[in-house]
């Protein structure tokens, strides 16, 4: 089994005419994922690779395909107003690759968000795969290999970076998800580790975090309380100076709040297995497996 | 991106936040003639860094006439200001703000951030105005009042007047405090800042309350709905070389180390940072090349990594994505011939074309060091500079 990502999943693109929409839709249907449509205002009625057709709304997308997913590739000054026309259409499953979103367009989504059904994961992350069954993101699917350790990571290279050393050992994954390296985003740790809690696919958990925010605080206390499974942990960011911000917008150690050495302590006080090293990842996991 | 105060007064002023009167001047003599100008007999000459901390630095000094104004100003103008926050190596101050002087009665504080645990905004408001709010926040937590902002509704009356009873306000003060949390809110939002904070926040004797400081920081993100503001930014104030790498759409950050890295992705690029330390060396930077890298970047990259006189040894971090290992190689080679380096060079690929990548380095005939995964790439470059 896996999580928010298999089989059934019937995806439409957002932003599917742009040249990275329609490379990526393109990497996700060679990789067996339902693609049933896209969106891009004024170029309904087009089709794209040869067998997508476009629609001008997502209203119109998911009556007309009955998709349940929807993957983001459109600018950041249109981004927010892409997530909420996919909540507003129904959408169960929104992935917001596109990076960039101003803070205060986040909020409002939230808000929104928080008043519909629908789950947004991201933005500014590399998506979700299920390996063989299906994606919805930007990774190279060729690293990942099907089998059972759930991974959810604020970051998109480190994730891959512990794909490769699982299926480097023969250990394969049942969903990684790339929650994304804003301040504000939709599907929490704590949310995702909630999932695949109760997914019986699932037998491991790797979580990595980065310094800045308190989700992993928050997701330890989690974990402490409701996750049953073995966590393996690893936070980046141990030796970013207070006061940068490292590349992702959230991540940044202000007022003495969000380090590495924090984080750590309260994942280890929690009961999961932080390693310091991210070359150890893999063979961590495959100890508590 | 941050700004100045005097900016950020500025931009309060257009949303009706009261702020005193002030003038900026970039030469001691005009500070004589702004004090003059301003009338106020008292009047304050404040140094213009990003940095807080000014005052104790010697950056912020009182001035009872335009003479000694003048005196100040020619001090603190040219100086190299030491703060907390601006490291060992100071700031060189090009501007002072002379402002009018207040009868001043309390010092107050006004926050306003974005709560990453609520995705809301956060004001926080405390009558320990004058210190570090941090300092407040670890010894006596009790002291900061907290209230989260429901975007729909923003910031009603009746929640101003909560924060300023809060505040222990009355009178004049509380009348005057309810406009001035409102339109503080609203200059929060419509111009997407990031953190805003009034520090302190005074009441006077003649019953205004008014910003006496302002600490701002924008939203990187959304700068381009922001162009006006855009122009307040002083490449001063940057680092050259990240001023320099920016220019690129690279991510650089420079730290103290001698080892420099390169590497695809924020959380990738953090991880070698620690990888290095772990292998017994120090990063010389924080280098995210991003997903989309084409050779030319690369070259501007070690290019940049190597103005950096520190740097004894490079290590390359690439786990190919969408950037194919191929073009990394092509632009590691390019940029090691056309930059002739003489340090070296310690790459690790791995992902979407990683064998061809190799054959490009192979073939190029130069003394790249390979590193077989993160672990050994990382112990390879820490034993090339020992």
């Amino acid at each position: 089994m896996s999580i928010l990502v298999d089989e059934k999943t019937r995806l439409i693109v957002q932003g599917i005419t742009g040249r990275e929409g329609q490379f990526h839709t393109e990497q996700c249907m060679k990789y067996g994922t339902t693609v049933v449509g896209g969106v891009t205002p004024n170029k309904g009625g087009q089709t794209v690779l040869d067998t997508v057709p476009v629609f001008n709304t997502v209203k119109e997308a998911a009556v007309k395909t009955k998709a349940n997913a929807t993957m983001i590739f459109v600018p950041p000054a249109f981004a927010a107003d892409a997530i909420l026309e996919a909540a507003d259409a129904g959408i169960a499953l929104i992935i917001c690759i596109a990076e960039g979103i101003p803070t205060s367009d986040m909020i409002e989504v939230d808000k929104y968000m928080k008043g519909t059904d629908c789950r947004l994961v991201g933005p500014n992350c590399p998506g979700v795969i299920s390996p063989g069954k299906a994606k919805i993101g930007i990774m190279p699917a060729h690293i990942h290999l099907k089998g059972n350790v759930g991974i959810i990571s604020r970051s998109g290279t480190l994730t891959y970076e512990a794909v490769g050393q699982l299926t480097a050992l023969g250990i394969g994954q049942s969903t990684c998800v790339g929650i994304g390296g804003d301040p504000i985003i939709g599907t929490s740790f704590i949310d995702a580790l909630g999932l695949f809690q109760k997914d019986r696919g699932t037998k491991a958990i790797c979580m990595i975090g980065e310094i800045g925010g308190s989700a992993e605080d928050e997701a330890a206390y989690f974990i402490k309380k409701n996750v049953t499974k073995p966590v393996v942990g690893f936070i980046a960011g141990q030796t970013a100076p207070p006061g940068r911000r490292m590349g992702h917008a959230g991540a940044i150690i202000s007022g003495g709040q969000g380090t590495a050495a924090e984080k750590m302590k309260t994942m280890k006080k929690c009961g999961i297995k932080v390693v310091k090293s991210p070359a150890d990842l893999g063979k961590t996991i495959q100890k508590v497996l | 991106m941050k700004i100045h105060e005097y900016q950020a007064k500025e931009i309060l002023a257009k949303y009706n936040v009261a702020v005193p009167n002030g003038i900026l001047v970039d030469d001691a003599f005009e500070a004589k003639d702004a004090a003059k100008k301003l009338g106020t007999g008292v009047v304050v000459v404040k140094a213009q860094i990003h940095a807080g901390g000014r005052g104790k630095g010697g950056g912020v000094k009182l001035a009872k006439s335009p003479e000694e104004a003048e005196k100040h100003a020619a001090k603190i103008l040219g100086m190299t200001l030491v703060t907390h926050q601006t490291g060992p190596e100071g700031r060189l101050v090009k501007k002072v703000l002379v402002e009018e002087g207040m009868p001043i009665e309390r010092e107050l504080y006004l926050g306003i951030v974005v709560d990453r645990q609520t995705s809301r905004v956060l004001i926080m408001a405390s009558e320990e105005g004058g210190m570090e709010i941090e300092e407040v926040a670890e010894k006596t937590p009790e002291k900061i009042f907290k209230e989260v902002i429901d975007p729909v509704i923003g910031v009603k009356p009746y929640l101003a007047r909560k924060i300023a009873f809060a505040l222990n306000l009355s009178g004049d003060h509380l009348k005057k405090m309810v406009p001035f949390i409102i339109n503080l809110y609203n200059c929060f939002v419509k111009e997407d800042l990031d953190m805003l904070e009034i520090n302190p926040l005074v009441t006077t004797s003649d019953g205004r309350v008014l910003a006496l400081d302002a600490k701002v920081n924008i939203d990187d993100n959304a700068m381009y709905r922001h162009k006006d503001t855009l122009e307040f930014r002083d490449l001063d104030e940057e680092a050259p070389l990240e001023v320099e790498a920016s220019k690129f759409h690279l991510n650089y950050i420079k730290l103290d180390g001698n080892i420099a890295c390169m590497v695809n992705g924020a959380g990738l690029a953090m991880a070698t940072m620690d990888i290095i330390k772990h292998s017994g060396g120090e990063p010389a930077n924080f280098l995210d090349v991003g997903g989309g890298a084409n050779e030319e970047m690369i070259e501007n990259g070690f290019r940049i990594l190597l103005s950096d006189p520190n740097v004894k040894a490079i290590f390359i971090n690439i786990f190919g994505g969408i950037l194919r290992c191929d073009i990394l190689a092509r632009g590691v080679v390019a940029a090691a011939k056309n930059l002739d380096v003489k340090v070296p060079i310690v790459v690790r690929m791995e992902g979407t074309n990683m064998e061809e990548g190799h054959a490009i380095l192979k073939e190029s005939g130069m003394n790249f060091v390979i590193g077989n995964g993160m672990k050994d790439g990382a112990r390879k470059v820490v034993k090339a500079i020992q």
